[in-house]
């Protein structure tokens, strides 16, 4: 969707976002869809339920960009969405992951 | 929808099954539910267009005596006359529709209601859950469609489910900054019967949570200490009900005052300390004032691009003080020195008493100057039949009970610029969006809602085409709207596009072909008068004004005639052409 590439990629500062949001249909695409209609790429994405099954957490990697604290607010503003943390991109969530993401 | 919202209501009938004396309940199907739930919100009219997928609940409805249904001819205006219901009262208002293209041809009215953040309730059928997924008759993916323009959307899966869903749609509309609620109910949702043994609260708007003392605290004293401020109102005063606080702070703290497009009526024109609408077609002499002002006071404002022009040279020497119930709109296009997230109305009253009176006689003067110097030019007021002549005229029939809706274009922007608007919620108007055929279904939802009104709608030859069927749902329902079409045989605001800044290459602005609009209203079921064939114009529309029911007004507008003054697109509003 960027139009940069592999290295300018690496070099751009990331930051990872935690996201509480109740479990249906829907809640994902109401999430990404706010980076999608302002071409701001999601890098990395990772859900799973949390508890009983009636919320998940969602995880996402984004680019550091001066649009990310209004991509926050957006993301607050969601119904279902229940809470928003931020994180620096050195978050454990992603980096062990990364064994299963090797070209 | 998660386990959650069936939850509540389960636990409260079985609460009520354990008290002393259970309420009886009733069986009822999903549509009769919805029915009820729209009752008990207090919903008297609702518009739409019956269809397979929604057919048990229109079997429902037809059975109450509480609600009554207006049938649109398109499923866009029975959205924009929601739309009009809702604008008019502030209360969140419903549009219906069924499954596939009944619930597309929603899609414009319910992205514009987002857009100018107004309370709609838009319930659709779906097929089957059975059969969702399988390129069913009519299927199309409401839900999916519907995210990126509504506040919310829900796709209901079980009748249970509708016990919460209904009332938090409307609680969802009202609350906070408000905004479209989009409700997909399955057919067999709608048919599926349960026990109700008791029913949720009504949804109703929650209190904002309340705004930061240290900032209002901030912004006073920013206030004591500017020398040249300025109030910009925008559509969030409308909304909160906050215009009578913001005339008083105006007053107290002598600001003059500037209204965005949404917020014309918040402060009387002809307020001493009115300087009217800003931005792209505003006087010159209140796009020049901002350019000098030392504090800029937004309001329920978003700082919109047709307001600002080029943002970076909007009030350049301004500090900002924002107040929003969004904290999103805070620092998204300008930051703010000093952001306050909360309820206008709230936080203007906790303001105002700590504003101290003060009179700036050097700043007012100097407005008072630029006004004089650089005042809104109407060429032909005095004559009926030009455009700014014809506002007036229709005006000078009407008092300011009387609701004033336009479709889009140049004759919104003369309307805009030369009726004299003076009480909130008394305009109606596409502004965000700016969709072209808003006008007409959106004056009959006003006269339906307030059927006391006179409710007068300007419109262009380009715009009434793009919902002319609602004529017959205004002659069919009686509904008291004035139709003043002003006819330049163009789209005009492109035709000005191009001659301004297209080199004058008039490519697909002029219509070649006209239908003689007297002929098509009184084909539709509607008087109509043609003022271009009226000895004394101003008779025919006084007539034509006062005489109860719909009535379309034809008058030719002269196709060269512009909007001034502009801003060009991307330009600083200081560089405006013309006026």
């Amino acid at each position: 969707m960027n139009a940069t590439s592999p290295n300018e990629r690496s070099a751009l500062a990331r930051a990872v976002l935690e996201l509480d949001v109740n479990n249906h249909a829907g809640v994902m695409s109401h999430v990404v869809g706010l980076f999608s209609r302002r071409a701001y790429n999601v890098e990395g994405i990772l859900v799973m339920p949390v508890g009983d099954g009636a919320m998940s957490r969602i995880w996402l990697l984004v680019n550091e960009d001066l649009r990310l604290p209004q991509m926050v607010k957006q993301v607050e503003k969601l119904e279902d969405v229940l809470a928003v943390r931020r994180h620096g991109a050195d978050h454990a969530v992603f980096e062990r992951l990364e064994e299963f993401f090797r070209a | 929808m998660s386990s959650t919202p069936t939850q509540a209501p389960r636990a409260a009938a079985e609460a009520a099954a354990q008290s002393a004396n259970p309420p009886a309940g009733e069986t009822l199907s999903g549509a009769q539910i919805v029915v009820r739930l729209l009752e008990r919100q207090g919903i008297a009219t609702v518009a739409g267009i019956p269809g397979g997928a929604i057919l048990p609940f229109y079997d429902a409805l037809s059975a109450s005596d509480k609600i009554r249904h207006v049938l649109a001819r398109h499923e866009q205006g029975a959205g924009f006359m929601a739309q009009g219901m809702a604008r008019a009262t502030g209360r969140p208002a419903v549009c219906l529709a069924s499954s596939g293209p009944g619930a597309t041809n929603l899609l414009t009215a319910i992205a514009d209601a987002k857009l100018d953040s107004i309370p709609l309730v838009a319930i659709t059928g779906q097929v089957p859950r059975a059969m969702i997924g399988t390129d069913a008759f009519q299927e199309v993916d409401t839900y999916g469609l519907s995210i990126p323009i509504t506040k919310h959307n829900f796709l209901v899966s079980s009748a249970e489910e509708l016990l919460e869903v209904i009332p938090r749609a409307f609680e969802i509309a009202a609350s906070g900054r408000p905004g479209p609620v989009l409700v997909d109910i399955p057919k067999d949702v709608q048919n599926q019967r349960i026990e109700v043994r008791e029913w949720p609260e009504p949804g109703r708007a929650q209190p904002a949570p309340p705004a930061d003392a240290a900032a209002i605290a901030r912004a006073v004293d920013m206030i004591a200490q500017a020398e040249r401020p300025i109030l910009y109102l925008g559509g969030g005063v409308v909304h909160s009900g906050a215009a009578q606080l913001a005339v008083a702070l105006a007053e107290t703290a002598s600001l003059p005052t500037v209204m965005t497009l949404m917020a014309l009526g918040a402060m009387p024109v002809d307020h001493p300390l009115s300087l009217g609408m800003l931005g792209m077609h505003g006087a010159r002499c209140t796009n020049l004032a901002l350019d000098e002002c030392d504090l800029l006071i937004a309001v329920g404002a978003r700082f919109d691009d047709r307001a600002t022009g080029k943002v970076a040279a909007f009030c350049p020497g301004a500090k900002i003080i924002h107040i929003d119930i969004d904290p999103s709109e805070l620092d998204k296009i300008k930051t703010a020195h000093v952001g306050i997230a909360g309820d206008v109305s709230a936080v203007l009253q906790a303001l105002l008493p700590k504003v101290q009176p003060q009179f700036r006689k050097r700043w007012l003067s100097h407005v008072a100057g630029l006004r004089a110097q650089h005042p809104l030019q109407t060429p032909g007021i005095d004559d009926a039949r030009t455009h700014y002549g014809l506002i007036s005229a229709v005006a000078a029939c009407l008092d300011d009970e009387a609701t004033v809706a336009t479709d889009v274009g140049q004759h919104q922007m003369w309307v805009a610029q030369a009726y004299p608007l003076r009480r909130p919620r008394q305009w109606l108007t596409s502004g965000g969006l700016g969709t072209m055929g808003f006008g007409v279904p959106a004056a009959i939802g006003a006269a339906l809602a307030e059927p006391s009104r006179t409710v007068v709608c300007f419109t262009g030859d380009g715009s009434i085409l793009m919902n002319i069927q609602e004529l017959v749902t205004a002659a069919e329902e009686g509904a008291n709207v004035k139709i003043v079409l002003m006819n330049n045989a163009s789209l005009g605001l492109v035709y000005q596009q191009q001659t301004l800044f297209y080199g004058e290459r008039i490519y697909a602005s002029k219509f070649q072909a006209m239908p003689d609009f007297v002929k098509v209203a009184e084909g539709f079921g509607i008087r109509a008068v043609d003022l271009d064939q009226a000895a004394q114009p101003r008779v025919a529309l006084a007539e034509a004004l006062a005489a109860p029911g719909p009535c379309l007004i034809h008058a030719s507008i002269d196709m060269n005639e512009k909007v001034y003054p502009m801003v060009p697109p991307g330009a600083a509003n200081k560089e405006m052409i013309g006026g």
